[in-house]
């Protein structure tokens, strides 16, 4: 771990904590929303000239409390202290006036506009007629760059820049309000070795103006590099923070996986078969290379990796939307040539998307005519349509995935999340695959409906279908799976059979720690 | 499976009693707006109530009513095609200047949906082939189809059809029942049928509602709007025969702001301009609307202009006040 050595010999910073005074403090802070508590109690410090790092899993809570530092939602319960004074956020404005700001994983700025207006948006600086004082937005964005060690022109156009430039726009931005709480939401995630340490040097820069930064991050080894103290997020609740430099990373993701595995998800057995499908040296042009696996009858193969590993990316390329570059697929012992989605669900594979209501469902139309859509050639004579036989289909599965809902025609979108993906599941069921790949098959829906989604999949298995699950939840791989392949950009880093599962070997595979 | 087992309750098919879901429907709005043009152009007008006149309203709408439904269908995908009154001008200079050339009746109505046809396939390659914008590509073509006809007839006309060509604009199948009214009715049940019974309808309405998820449920998007240029310049070919042939000549202004109207009566109909909904019944009903507003004020003496004022009104009227209701209910 050379991140903690670094640290170590570097740090002219003022001595820590207990006695300096925070500058903004969160106490008990509660977020309920409808049938989720996405914040549960979670108190938190920053301090002036440091970093402090939020660590957590997909859906520990995060997203929820950087929308509450930057006035989005309102807390339910808690109070927020700005240099120990009580403070409530009415709106993003009035977090702006606070001093407090964020860059968010996808920046929020606009293409068509200059560097300069995009850095001065909502607060461009007037002449004494009111119109804009272009000369000073164009030397106050200059100053403000140069400080980044920029030497970017404030009057070209945002499409122009790369994605690191626009990073350093955005952080620009984030200074030209003189926030003193800097927000930084997974600024690393599009970025290059070369362009992180870039970043990190500015960071470094920020610390000494005596700011105090909120940085969350996946990657290991880079809150040990440029952060200070740790926050770590499990299920809404802050389970552990404290200072980098005395916790072992062991203990990090300790804090991070901490339920037993076993007890929430009760693993169905099931006797796994011959070989079904094999994926021989898989690759795309950007997205993935050279991936090979081999997936059994009733067997559940996990698909872990961070976000951008080039999971679903090689998911819907095995279903026919995205063409591979070179590789094979092999279903039965039989070669597979998909050319697109119709191809792939004649062949036997079908694919539930991660974003239900984008790619899975018409949400406008009835749940029998989503249910049928990909068997319609099954459920019509020669062309025409039967609605008796579709309604007889999609009464079959909603029935067998226990779905609620008023009736077979209302639209599928008045249905809850839990209830619209059982549609989603139910419509390729019906099809009747050989292997089924499930993308983030409990992606925000609710505690119950997880758990009838992740007893169906052990069903699914126990009747023979072969099952690929991508999940970024450490507990569903690890309860679920019976292998786990790790992807991490865009390779195989690993694959690991049920015995050899733990959190630790995981999180290692796919951050590239060793 | 047990506690599901137990757990089971009965989901209905549908909601409510037939009678009632049909009640609520627009097309049932739109048919007592039908009628009440219809009561009141028969006060206002001692000459409206003849069967040979109402006959001759029909005109009014049954060429554009043949584009409009497979524009209906079209609309519905999520796409539109504002070049069809454009190709009726191109498809008519096609068949006149093979007319001038002395080709037959069966010839030039093949000229006539021959050049629909291409001038689809066309813009359905620009749009399905390469991806691009419909709104973009049609008002291009619009402007080179008719840009053609110009070139070719400058201020010209062409005017010697064959005397049995005349039948397909000026005919009667039975009594006042003219061929472009038996041939409208005929196309608006192809079309229904199209739409609300195949498996090819059912994709339309997919592609119109999440182009995304009918990719990912195999449904070869391209293709089916394809098709559907296909369809629509075709028909937009089949109503340039019956406008030429009821004009019985050909100016490269012929059908000028028809794409237009074709586009009202299909809003006006019900089809989501946003695409994913809409019904051919609530076309056809719409067809009889504007024909009978156009017939009905021209029995008046009121003049083209105030027309189109009258038709526009009656657009945003009837668009708006469905939309005002739910408003109104949602607040109370």
């Amino acid at each position: 771990m050379n991140g903690v050595t670094k640290i170590q010999d570097r740090s002219p910073q003022p001595a820590p904590t207990t006695e300096a005074m925070p500058i903004l403090e969160m106490r008990g802070i509660s977020q309920i929303f409808p049938g989720v508590k996405a914040l549960d109690g979670v108190s938190i410090k920053l301090y002036p000239g440091q970093v402090t790092a939020l660590i957590g899993e997909n859906g520990a809570g995060k997203s929820t409390l950087v929308k509450i530092l930057t006035g989005i939602y309102r807390p339910n319960e808690g109070e927020i202290l700005i240099d120990g004074v009580p403070t409530t956020f009415t709106s993003a404005q009035a977090a702006i006036d606070a001093g407090v700001t964020a860059i968010h994983q996808e920046t929020v700025l606009f293409d068509e506009l200059s560097v300069a207006e995009n850095i001065f948006l909502g607060h461009a600086p007037r002449t004494r007629f009111g119109t804009i004082d272009w000369r000073r937005i164009n030397s106050g964005a200059k100053a403000l760059m140069l400080q980044l060690e920029s030497e970017i022109d404030p009057t070209i156009r945002l499409r122009d820049l790369s994605i690191a430039q626009r990073h350093l726009v955005a952080i620009a931005r984030a200074l030209s309000v003189e926030a003193r709480i800097v927000i930084m939401d997974e600024p690393t995630a599009a970025l290059s070795r070369k362009e992180i340490d870039d970043l990190f040097r500015i960071v470094e820069g920020l610390k000494r103006q005596g700011k105090a930064i909120l940085f969350i991050s996946h990657k290991f080894d880079e809150v040990y590099e440029i952060a200070e103290n740790f926050v770590v997020f499990r299920d809404g609740r802050a389970v552990g923070q404290g200072r980098l430099k005395q916790t072992p990373q062991d203990e990090i993701v300790r804090l991070m996986v901490g339920r037993d595995v076993k007890d929430v998800f009760p693993k169905v057995e099931v006797r796994i078969g011959a070989p079904v499908f094999r994926v021989e040296n898989y690759c795309h042009p950007t997205e993935f290379r050279d991936i090979s696996f081999e997936l059994r009858r009733g067997e559940i193969l996990g698909l872990y990796g961070l976000i951008g590993a080039g999971r679903s990316e090689l998911c819907q390329s095995l279903f026919g939307v995205t063409r591979p570059s070179s590789g094979r697929l092999v279903l039965e012992g039989k070669s597979l040539d998909i050319r697109s989605s119709g191809d792939a669900i004649r062949a036997g594979i079908v694919y539930v998307p991660e974003e239900r209501g984008r790619h899975g469902l018409a949400l406008p139309m009835p749940i029998f005519q989503n249910m049928s859509l990909p068997s319609l050639g099954k459920t019509s004579r020669s062309g025409f349509l039967k609605a008796a036989n579709e309604l007889a289909l999609a009464r079959k599965y909603a029935e067998r995935l226990d779905l609620r809902a008023a009736a077979l025609s209302v639209p599928v979108g008045t249905l809850s999340g839990g209830n619209q993906q059982k549609v989603v599941i139910g419509k390729w069921l019906a099809t009747q695959p050989k292997v089924i790949v499930l993308d983030e098959p409990t992606k925000g829906i609710d505690i119950g409906s997880k758990a009838a989604v992740h007893a169906f999949i052990g069903e699914l298995a126990a009747e023979g279908l072969s099952i690929i699950m991508v999940s970024s939840e450490l507990p569903e791989i690890l309860g679920m799976s019976d292998r786990v392949m790790v992807m991490r950009e865009g390779l195989a880093a690993g694959i690991f059979e049920r015995e050899a599962l733990s959190a630790e070997a995981l999180v290692r595979a796919a951050t590239g720690n060793q | 499976m047990s506690d599901i087992a137990s757990s089971k309750r009965v989901i209905p098919d549908r909601l409510g009693s037939k009678t009632s879901r049909l009640l609520a429907s627009w097309e049932v709005l739109l048919f007592g707006v039908a009628v009440l043009i219809f009561v009141f152009n028969s006060f206002a007008s001692p000459y409206f109530l003849n069967a040979w006149n109402l006959s001759d309203a029909t005109f009014n709408f049954t060429e554009k009513a043949m584009i409009a439904f497979a524009m209906a269908l079209l609309v519905i995908a999520g796409e539109i095609d504002l070049s069809v009154a454009a190709i009726i001008a191109l498809a008519s200079t096609a068949m006149g200047a093979a007319a001038q050339a002395g080709i037959g009746t069966p010839g030039l109505v093949a000229i006539g949906i021959g050049t629909g046809l291409v001038c689809g396939a066309f813009n359905g390659l620009l749009v399905a082939g390469l991806r691009l914008p419909s709104i973009v590509v049609t008002i291009g073509t619009m402007s080179l189809f008719r840009g053609i006809s110009y070139i070719v007839l400058g201020d010209q006309a062409y005017g010697k059809y064959p005397a049995s060509f005349a039948y397909f604009g000026q005919g009667y199948v039975a009594w006042v029942f003219s061929f472009e009214f038996a041939l409208f009715i005929l196309l608006a049940m192809v079309f229904g049928i199209l739409l609300h019974a195949t498996n090819f309808g059912r994709q339309v309405y997919v592609i119109g509602n999440n182009e995304f998820a009918a990719r990912f449920s195999g449904i070869p998007v391209e293709r089916v709007k394809f098709i559907l240029f296909l369809l629509t310049g075709v028909m937009a070919g089949v109503a340039s025969v019956c406008l030429t042939s009821r004009l019985g000549s050909t100016r490269p202004s012929i059908a000028q702001g028809w794409e237009l109207e074709v586009v009202t009566m299909v809003v006006l109909g019900g089809v989501s301009i946003l695409g994913g909904a809409g019904t051919i019944a609530g076309v056809v009903i719409a067809a009889f609307v504007m024909g009978l507003v156009t017939f009905g004020l021209g029995l008046l003496n009121v003049p083209g202009i105030v027309m189109s004022i009258f038709v526009g009104l009656l657009l945003i009227i009837t668009i708006a006040i469905p939309i005002i209701a739910r408003r109104i209910k949602e607040m109370s």
